[in-house]
């Protein structure tokens, strides 16, 4: 399931366009598999590596994505070595975005501040592309009773509010240690998530299960599991990768809202929606100490969601 | 169509259970792990143990399966059922007071914000779509593209500290200065709270905030829907026949593009009264959210669970009425 999802990173990895030719982006060292998704996937890459504003998001992504991954490659300061005295201090030479309320240096909490984020955003698209991707698939590949069921199921979780449910969820959840709370957060907003991915997929395989080729396999005694994961999901997760790739920006969202209304993270745990959430009250006199991680989830949330645009318009063939 | 309407009531029945069975597995189970809510009533004080019986043997505490932890607790929530449904008792809260005053209270508030919001949403966000579609790869398009981008990736909260800032704060402090604009909108529209004086004008500011976010889905909707219709053949006909722009727009464009927007306006109004928690905080509105968090925070059962179910009939409903409203506008799609 999230493999061809994995396939489209090395396109953010070799942003520069410099791979010559049609090479799809399953090159990356799968021959087998770039035979297999050649013509969609790398008529996609064509278009993409020419688009602007897809490049502009990767490399966001990618500057995001280092700092979650590798903070000491930015910053040498300790997000938690504070002292009251530097208290709000505004941002200078040495320290680009100055002092917290509790005398830490904002930069490296910026910094820092990524990768619970961006964990919790991508846990939650992987958990909502398996769970959703299992289901779709089951409930538009079988259909009947199972189909029924499944679709009720999703009716049901389809109309609880998405913001309210994880409200609700985590309040009455109350984890303390933070790696509990990632946890709690990225399983309600997988619980809450994973519908919009049923749907799209259940619909595609039904679209997809009906084409000859299909039928001509199955004629050839192909199993069922092998007309699924070979010859179906192929063909039909492109759509869901792309709302997986919008998930995961208004996932980050999400994370600093809940962050925000007090039953996400909570300190001593650093990202950006607790530094948006302390600093709050000081709008008005310190503006900066919202400005900077304000500034950079909406950054990250821009770039998925134009990533997941650019991705739609070269995987729809009705725009060629 | 009345059979599908009859059908999808139907359907109601076991999302509502399931809702309402969740809320209170939840909300049992953060009493069994965290104790007794009613000892937050007394605060620092220390209640002699049997004003703590009572108060607990009264608001329905009492039950040892509160105790068990994980335990499901199916005899309250049956109590609960044939309370809400038999006797429309909702419970109270942990002072004695009725959810169903609770909710008379609140809901105005939430109303008119929710309505506030969806005015924005379908006036601005249609007329941007509009204007977009029509002259597409024009300044006005990339103007409504960009603009509604960057509305979609700035989360609500951020949006609401910053209007209240730059509004409610810096705007309205200069306008109070000047003789010539009057009180409504300096102190009504433009201000950080919700003021009992202005009951419509101080909720525009919030209204804007919580609609922003599904003004931009209707600005882009509507503007890939416009530019689908526009191409087509219907369309060029109307053209050639000679019809006048505004009628070949007005009739023939406008209102097949409208389908997917009406359905997307009727989920934004459930979608709309859930995410009033967010901005009924910020610009501390007494409507609904405010009273789901406090009963959240008090651990107040009957509160959490009436509120969440009331929100999420009203989100059914609201599809339904989309769906309803679909067979109507194309008369090519029928339910039978």
């Amino acid at each position: 399931m999230t493999d061809p999802m994995m396939s489209t990173l090395p396109t953010t990895e070799t942003g520069g366009g410099v791979v010559p030719g049609a090479a799809g982006p399953g090159a990356a060292g799968a021959e087998e598999r770039k035979e297999r998704s050649a013509s969609l996937w790398a008529d996609a890459w064509r278009d993409l590596r020419k688009n602007v504003v897809f490049l502009i998001s990767c490399f966001i992504i990618l500057v995001i994505g280092s700092m979650a991954l590798f903070p000491k490659l930015w910053t040498s300061q300790d997000p938690q070595a504070c002292h009251p005295r530097y208290s709000k201090l505004p941002p200078s030479w040495e320290h680009p975005f100055g002092y917290s309320v509790t005398g830490c240096d904002y930069y490296a909490q910026a910094i820092h501040g990524a990768r619970p984020s961006l964990t919790i955003a991508i846990l939650a698209t992987i958990g909502i592309l398996l769970v959703g991707g299992t289901l779709g698939i089951l409930a538009g590949f079988y259909g009947g009773w199972l189909d029924a069921i499944i679709s009720r199921i999703t009716d049901i979780f389809f109309s609880l509010p998405f913001l309210l449910g994880a409200i609700v969820f985590l309040s009455l959840l109350k984890p303390n240690e933070p790696a509990a709370q990632v946890a709690s957060i990225t399983g309600v907003l997988i619980v809450l998530g994973w519908v919009t991915i049923a749907r799209i997929t259940r619909g595609s395989v039904i679209a997809t299960r009906a084409l000859d080729y299909v039928q001509a396999a199955r004629a050839l005694g192909a199993s069922n599991a092998r007309l699924m994961f070979r010859h179906i999901l192929p063909n039909a997760v492109a759509p869901a990768i792309v709302v997986a790739t919008i998930a995961l920006g208004s996932f980050v969202s999400a994370e600093a809202t809940i962050t925000f209304i007090g039953v996400g993270l909570r300190a001593p745990a650093v990202s950006w929606g607790t530094m948006i959430a302390t600093h709050q009250q000081y709008i008005n006199s310190d503006p900066w100490l919202l400005a900077f991680p304000g500034g950079l989830l909406v950054a990250t949330v821009l770039a998925f969601i134009l990533a997941g645009d650019a991705l739609r318009d070269a995987l729809d063939p009705r725009l060629r | 169509m009345g059979r599908y309407v009859i059908r999808r009531l139907l359907q109601f029945i076991p999302t509502v259970f399931f809702t309402m069975f969740l809320l209170h597995y939840l909300t049992s189970v953060a009493i069994q792990f965290t104790g007794n809510p009613v000892r937050a009533l007394f605060g620092d004080r220390r209640p002699p143990q049997h004003v703590l019986d009572q108060f607990t043997r009264a608001l329905g505490l009492d039950d040892p399966c509160l105790e068990q932890k994980l335990n499901p607790c199916f005899g309250i929530f049956g109590d609960r059922l044939t309370n809400i449904f038999l006797h429309f008792d909702f419970g109270t809260d942990l002072r004695f007071r009725p959810v169903t005053d609770i909710v008379a209270d609140a809901l105005p508030y939430t109303v008119r914000l929710a309505l506030i919001a969806l005015a924005f949403d379908a006036v601005i966000g249609l007329l941007a779509g509009l204007l977009a579609g029509l002259r597409g790869g024009s300044f006005w398009d990339y103007l409504v593209k960009i603009s509604t981008v960057l509305v979609i990736s700035v989360p609500t909260f951020v949006l609401g500290l910053m209007a209240q800032q730059f509004g409610g704060v810096n705007l309205s402090n200069w306008m109070r200065e000047q003789a010539w604009i009057p009180e409504l909108i300096s102190r009504g529209i433009f201000t950080t709270s919700y003021k009992p004086d202005y009951p419509w004008a101080s909720l525009v500011v919030p209204g804007l905030v919580l609609g922003a976010l599904n003004l931009a889905t209707t600005a882009r909707l509507t503007r890939t829907s416009i530019q689908e219709n526009i191409r087509a053949d219907y369309v060029r006909t109307a053209k050639a026949k000679g019809l006048a722009q505004k009628r070949v727009v007005g009739v023939h464009t406008l209102r097949n593009s409208l389908i997917p927007v009406v359905t997307n306006l009727g989920i934004d109004m459930g979608v709309l009264m859930g995410g009033a928690v967010v901005t009924e905080g910020i610009f501390n509105i007494p409507g609904l959210g405010r009273a789901i968090l406090s009963g959240i925070l008090r651990g107040e059962a009957p509160v959490l669970i009436g509120i969440v179910t009331l929100l999420v009939l009203v989100y059914l409903f609201a599809n339904l009425l989309v769906d309803v409203l679909y067979a109507v506008l194309d008369p090519r799609i029928r339910y039978d």
